[in-house]
C-alpha cells in the first residue's frame, strides 16, 4: 500500500517556510497600491487560494479520471480528498473574496467580479458532490458515479470561467483581480511566492488527508487479518470512500 | 446507429402513446409565464428581461423532462436489457439525448409563440431565426446535460433532487450564452442575428460536454 | 481606464479601517489552516485509540490461545 507519510514532514515545513516569507513580502516588501491602498494586501491571499482551488477542482477531476481508467480504490479516494480539500479552499476564497468586495466596493457581494461570480457557480456545483456520494449506498458504483462526476466538473471548471468573463460588461474595472500584465515588479513576485505557498500548504493538506486516512484504512484491514471478519464493525453508510 | 434510431424509437412511442411528460413541460411553461406577468407585474416586456425569463421558463420545464428521462428503464428493467445486448452503450446515451431535444423542440414550438403573445412587447417575426439558432444550441446543450445527469441522479436515493442540484450550475453557461444571445433579438428593432461571442460560447461549451459525456457515459452504466 | 478614474470610482479606505479588513481576510485563512488542524488532531487520537484496542485484542486472542494449548496435552 502506498505510504503518503514520507517525505510529508519535508513538504510542510517548506510550506510553512514559503507561507512566513510570503507574509513578510506581503507586509514590508510589496508596495502599497495607488488606487486601493492597504485593502489591496488581500489579493496576496484571495487570489493564491482561488487559484489552487481550481486548480484543486481540476485535479480531483484528472484523479476520477485515473480511477474509471484503472478501478482502482486508491484513485477514487485520492480524487475525492483532492475536491475536499478545493472545497475548503474554495470556501476561504469566498469569504476573502467578500471581505475585500466589502473593503474596495461597500457591497458584501458584487456581481461585476467574474472571478467571483464564476467562483460561486463553481462552488454551487462542487457542494452537490458529498450529496451525491452519500445518496449512493454501494461503494463501487460510489466511486464510480463519483469519479463520472468529478471529470465532468472537473472540464466544467474552465468553460464556466470563459462564459462568465464573457459576460462582464467592463462597465467596473476589474480591480479585483489584478492578474496578468499591469503588476509591477516587486507586486509580482509577492503574488508568486504567496501562490506558491498557498499550492505547497494544499499538496500538504492533501498528502495529510490521505495519510490518515490510509493508516485508519490499515488499522481496520490489520484487525480484520488478525482477529477475523466479525471483530471488525461494518462501516456506517458515508460519503467517504473507505 | 440503429440501436440509436431503434431506441429513440420506443421513447417517441412511449411518450406518443402515453402523452406524460410532454404535455407537463407545456403546461408548465405557460402556467410560469402567466406567474412572471403579475410577478413582475409587466403586461409587456422586451430585451434582456424578456430572454432570461424565456431562458428560465424553458430551463425549469426541461428539468420536468429530465426527471423523467430513464425513470422507465430504471423501474422496468431496461438497463439490464440494454446491458445484455451486444451493443455500443454509448448509443443509449445518444438515443435518450436526441429524444429529450425532439422534447424541448415541440416545447418550444408552442412556449415560444405563447411567449410572443403573452408577454413579448416587440414582434418576434424578425427575432426568428436568431432565435431559433440560439435556442437550438442551447437545446443541444440542455439534452446532453440532462441526459448525463439524468443517468446519474436514476441510480440514487434521492432522484429528484439530485438531477436538478447538479445539473443546475453545470447548465449555468450554457444558460448564461443562450440569455444573452437572445437579449439583443427581443428588442423592437433589434437585430436579427444573435451576438457572434454568445453563439461561439454556446457552441463551444455544446461540442465539450457531448464528447465529454459520450466518453463517461459508458461507466455509468456498468454493473 | 486611468488611474484618477479608477480612484473615483474605489477610494483607498484610511489605514485604521483598511486594517480591520485586511487582518480580518488574514484571519479567515489562519482559522481555517487551524480548524482542519484540529479535525485531524481529533483524527488523530481516534485512530491512536484503534491501534491501542487492536493491540489489546491480539494481546488477548494470543494469551487465550496460549492457555487452550496449556489445557489439551492432559487430554
Amino acid at each position: 500500500m502506498t505510504t503518503y507519510g514520507r517525505g510529508l514532514r519535508g513538504l510542510s515545513l517548506a510550506a510553512a517556510a514559503t507561507i512566513t516569507v510570503a507574509l513578510a513580502l506581503v507586509f514590508f516588501y510589496a508596495p502599497l497600491d495607488a488606487d486601493q491602498g492597504f485593502i489591496q494586501k488581500i489579493f496576496y491571499i484571495h487570489v493564491p487560494l482561488a487559484i489552487t482551488a481550481l486548480c484543486g477542482f481540476v485535479f480531483g477531476g484528472v484523479l476520477g479520471a485515473m480511477y474509471l481508467r484503472t478501478g482502482e480504490r486508491k484513485w477514487d479516494i485520492r480524487s475525492y480528498v483532492a475536491i475536499h480539500m478545493a472545497l475548503i479552499f474554495g470556501v476561504g476564497t469566498l469569504l476573502t473574496g467578500t471581505i475585500w468586495a466589502k473593503a474596495s466596493w461597500g457591497h458584501w457581494w458584487v456581481w461585476s467580479d467574474p472571478t467571483l461570480t464564476s467562483f460561486l457557480i463553481v462552488m454551487l456545483l462542487f457542494a452537490t458532490y458529498q450529496p451525491l456520494r452519500f445518496s449512493i449506498e454501494d461503494p463501487e458504483r460510489q466511486s464510480r458515479y463519483a469519479s463520472v462526476f468529478a471529470v465532468v466538473a472537473g472540464a466544467f471548471v474552465p468553460l464556466n470561467f470563459i462564459a462568465v468573463r464573457a459576460a462582464q460588461q467592463y462597465v467596473h474595472p476589474r480591480v479585483l483581480t489584478l492578474t496578468g500584465g499591469n503588476l509591477p515588479g516587486s507586486m509580482r513576485l509577492t503574488f508568486l511566492v504567496s501562490l506558491v505557498g498557498i499550492a505547497l500548504l494544499y499538496v500538504t493538506l492533501w498528502k495529510y488527508e490521505m495519510a490518515a486516512k490510509s493508516t485508519r484504512m490499515q488499522v481496520r484491514a490489520l484487525r480484520r487479518a488478525l482477529l477475523g471478519e466479525d471483530s471488525v464493525a461494518p462501516l456506517k453508510r458515508s460519503a467517504a470512500p473507505s | 446507429m440503429r440501436t440509436v434510431l431503434t431506441v429513440l424509437r420506443k421513447d417517441l412511442l412511449l411518450e406518443l402513446r402515453g402523452f406524460e411528460t410532454l404535455p407537463a413541460m407545456i403546461l408548465f411553461a405557460i402556467v410560469t409565464f402567466v406567474i412572471f406577468h403579475f410577478g413582475l407585474n409587466q403586461d409587456t416586456i422586451d430585451g434582456q428581461l424578456a430572454a432570461g425569463v424565456l431562458t428560465v421558463t424553458l430551463l425549469f420545464a426541461a428539468m420536468l423532462g429530465i426527471n423523467r428521462l430513464f425513470v422507465a428503464e430504471r423501474e422496468q428493467g431496461g438497463f439490464d436489457a440494454f446491458l445484455l445486448a451486444p451493443v455500443d452503450r454509448s448509443a443509449l446515451l445518444v438515443a435518450k439525448a436526441t429524444a429529450l431535444f425532439l422534447f424541448l423542440v415541440v416545447l418550444e414550438v408552442i412556449a415560444v409563440p405563447a411567449f410572443g403573445l403573452l408577454l413579448l412587447g416587440p414582434s418576434l417575426a424578425h427575432a426568428l431565426p436568431g432565435l431559433i439558432a440560439v435556442l437550438a444550441l442551447g437545446d443541444v446543450a440542455l439534452a446532453v446535460i440532462g441526459t448525463l445527469v439524468s443517468a446519474i441522479a436514476v441510480q440514487t436515493r434521492a432522484r429528484d433532487l439530485i438531477g436538478p442540484i447538479i445539473g443546475l450550475p453545470l447548465l449555468l453557461p450554457a444558460l448564461i450564452g443562450m440569455a444573452r444571445g437572445a437579449g439583443p433579438l427581443l428588442v423592437a428593432h433589434g437585430s436579427s442575428s444573435p451576438p457572434g461571442k454568445w453563439v461561439a460560447i454556446l457552441a463551444l461549451y455544446d461540442v465539450v460536454f457531448a464528447l465529454l459525456s459520450y466518453a463517461v457515459f459508458d461507466f455509468l452504466l456498468e454493473d | 481606464m486611468t488611474l484618477a478614474a479608477i480612484f473615483a470610482v474605489a477610494p483607498a479606505l484610511p489605514l485604521h479601517t483598511a486594517g480591520k479588513y485586511v487582518a480580518g481576510a488574514y484571519i479567515v485563512f489562519l482559522a481555517l489552516v487551524l480548524i482542519y488542524v484540529s479535525i485531524m488532531a481529533t483524527r488523530l487520537s481516534r485512530t491512536e485509540r484503534e491501534l491501542a484496542e487492536l493491540r489489546r485484542d491480539v494481546e488477548a486472542q494470543r494469551a487465550a490461545r496460549d492457555s487452550a494449548r496449556e489445557r489439551e496435552p492432559v487430554a
